[in-house]
């Protein structure tokens, strides 16, 4: 009879001798410090907008219970959001290599057969997909909305929100089931265990580089996302560096307005002929006073300044800027209230999701809260929100509303 | 039961590990702790999955498991395939040297992934519009980027290659200096040995 030497097991496609638990523990143990990270400071970015003041600020007014943890945000220091949208946008850039590797390094556990073994890893299974879809769903949306590109199908606060939530019950539970793996193989590395486990190539191919020099490479990718991005929420000289980040690079404008544009005039539907002469400023209290101000009659008031940066969701900021104008403490004191109180803002513009916006009493309060004139010793140029734009230190940019057409001061919740 | 059948009963552990396990892991296939963490993780999932497809639910679920299909099924296929393509073709004396292809082309590849809208210009009247600042400037920055980073490969390579000490290069220039020392010694040999010849019969 004749022997066949038909082979056991299929040929295994993945022979890449660098997969192997220790390799993954390494970029796992990575993002369990970064995945926090951007966890949390999305959450602060969440109570930055101060979302239970009014339902203008409140993108995701069906949160429920997600909202647990919601506070007033401070007005000091006056670059937190600055540091903590500037935190989150730039480590979720820099972070995409090192998830790319992770999910390449575990690749092939997608294809274990049988596809089932148990009820128990059926329903791990299921949360996997939770994890790397979860992953690759905040990780897409974030990148294309910070590029302004928004093919996503939706709003993308809600999106970002509630899928960050489904991604971290996830990641929690993985976190909670794997990490004491992943110390225990790096712990035997260190005394010269061998490295065993379904990850490890049976039929490892020859390598063409080392375990050190793929985490060089990954790490070199995140070095190089890094230096050509972080310069948007650094500033200074950084910004030339920031090449391929979406507002790094070259400033726009020329003298005093030298500064970052979230949105320009004409695309908030903001005419220059709105903004000039008939401008009047409404300003209203709980009384119902209501006064009509000029701009001139603004610059009457008493006029203070205040060093503030502007600091934009998509993870970008301005340097301090020396803003000057009237406190808006002195315009509630104006409409008949003691001050320290809520204010509704309304702008000119027709477009734009913050075209109404509210400022908790705190922010009203604060003596560096203006409503802003002029920029560095010069008006306001249309683009950066002339007549008179709102500015309050460490509030996300789109509470510093531009063109201001009506003042409402008097407790909001 | 006979005492027999009992005391080989007994023993069934031993000869098949998965009834040592504990009950709940013999059918559950985990361990037990895993199924309470799980249970807990799925409801909080629950709770924002149901605010998360509140709006297109049909184009967010393809989103999500989308992405990781895209991922798993496209992506990861695709640049395993380029990169086995890439050694196959580059590799074949010197393994060592395809790292000096791959390093620059999946620096330049990664800055590609993250910034393709603006790279590719996908909407260049809207970011002008918005922003106030012109697309063009990204696509440049790119090129250039990924001209230095294979530039910079190049000139490492070269460097190793030809002027490192232990680089081939210098054995094999070595080794030619040698040779012609050797010869020209040979040479000198040959012309002593030539003088010190006694004269030849007139």
């Amino acid at each position: 009879m004749r022997d066949l030497h038909l082979p056991r097991t299929l040929p295994d496609p993945w022979r890449s001798p660098l997969r192997g638990p220790r390799f993954t523990a390494v970029l796992g143990l990575v993002l369990l410090a970064g995945m926090p990270l951007l966890f949390v400071t999305g959450l602060l970015s969440y109570a930055a907008y101060n979302p239970n003041l009014a339902a203008v600020n409140d993108k995701t007014p069906d949160k429920g219970l997600l909202g647990f943890y919601l506070f007033s945000w401070p007005t000091d220091p006056h670059w937190l959001y600055r540091l903590t949208q500037g935190l989150h946008v730039t480590v979720g850039v820099v972070l995409v290599p090192v998830l790319l590797a992770k999910l390449w390094s575990v690749v092939p556990k997608l294809f274990t057969l049988p596809p089932v073994r148990s009820l128990g890893h059926a329903l791990e299974r299921l949360s996997l997909l939770l994890l790397v879809g979860g992953a690759l769903f905040e990780f897409v949306t974030g990148i294309l909305n910070v590029q302004l590109d928004y093919l996503f199908p939706g709003s993308f606060y809600p999106l970002h929100f509630y899928g960050a939530w489904v991604f971290i019950s996830a990641f929690a539970v993985h976190a909670v089931l794997r990490v004491p793996q992943a110390l225990r193989v790096l712990r035997e590395r260190k005394a010269g265990v061998a490295e065993t486990g379904d990850l490890v190539p049976a039929q490892p191919a020859e390598p063409t580089v080392s375990r050190r020099g793929a985490l060089a490479m990954v790490g070199a990718g995140s070095l190089l996302l890094l230096v050509t991005t972080a310069g948007q929420s650094i500033g200074g000289v950084w910004r030339r560096t920031a090449l391929l980040a979406p507002h790094g690079g070259e400033d726009p404008g020329t003298g005093s307005d030298r500064f970052q544009i979230n949105k320009t005039a004409a695309v908030a539907g903001v005419r220059a002929a709105d903004a000039g002469a008939p401008w009047r400023l409404v300003v209203t209290g709980p009384s119902g006073t209501v006064h009509r101000l000029t701009r001139a009659d603004l610059l009457q008031l008493p006029q203070h300044t205040a060093s503030l940066p502007i600091a934009c969701v998509e993870g970008w900021s301005t340097d301090d800027r020396r803003w000057s104008g009237v406190r808006l403490r002195d315009l509630a004191v104006l409409a008949g209230t003691d001050g320290d109180t809520d204010v509704f803002v309304e702008s000119l513009q027709q477009h734009g999701a913050f075209r109404k916006a509210a400022l908790r009493h705190n922010q009203v309060h604060d003596p560096r809260s203006l409503l802003a004139l002029r920029v560095d010793g010069a008006d306001l140029t249309l683009d950066h929100g002339y007549p008179a734009r709102i500015i309050v230190p460490a509030a996300p940019g789109v509470l510093n509303t531009k063109w201001v057409a009506r003042l409402t001061f008097g407790a909001l919740r | 039961m006979s005492g027999r059948a009992s005391r080989w009963l007994k023993r069934l552990p031993k000869l098949n590990p998965h009834l040592n396990l504990h009950p709940t892991e013999r059918w559950y296939g985990e361990s037990p702790l895993q199924l309470p963490l799980l249970a807990a993780s799925f409801a909080l999932a629950w709770y924002a999955g149901v605010r998360l497809l509140a709006g297109d639910a049909w184009g967010v679920a393809m989103w999500f498991v989308g992405a990781a299909l895209l991922h798993d099924l496209v992506l990861v296929p695709l640049y395993s395939l380029a990169d086995r393509a890439a050694c196959k073709a580059l590799g074949g004396r010197d393994r060592s040297a395809v790292l000096y292809a791959r390093v620059p082309a999946f620096l330049s590849g990664l800055l590609l992934l993250v910034w393709y809208p603006l790279i590719s210009r996908a909407r260049p009247e809207h970011y002008a519009l918005v922003t106030g600042r012109s697309e063009d400037a990204f696509l440049q920055h790119w090129l250039l980027l990924t001209a230095g980073l294979f530039a910079a490969s190049a000139l490492w390579f070269v460097t190793r290659t030809f002027l490192a000490p232990g680089s081939p290069w210098r054995q094999a220039h070595r080794a030619r200096r040698q040779e012609r020392k050797r010869e020209r010694e040979r040479e000198r040999q040959r012309r002593r040995e030539t003088k010190e010849r006694p004269p030849t019969d007139h």
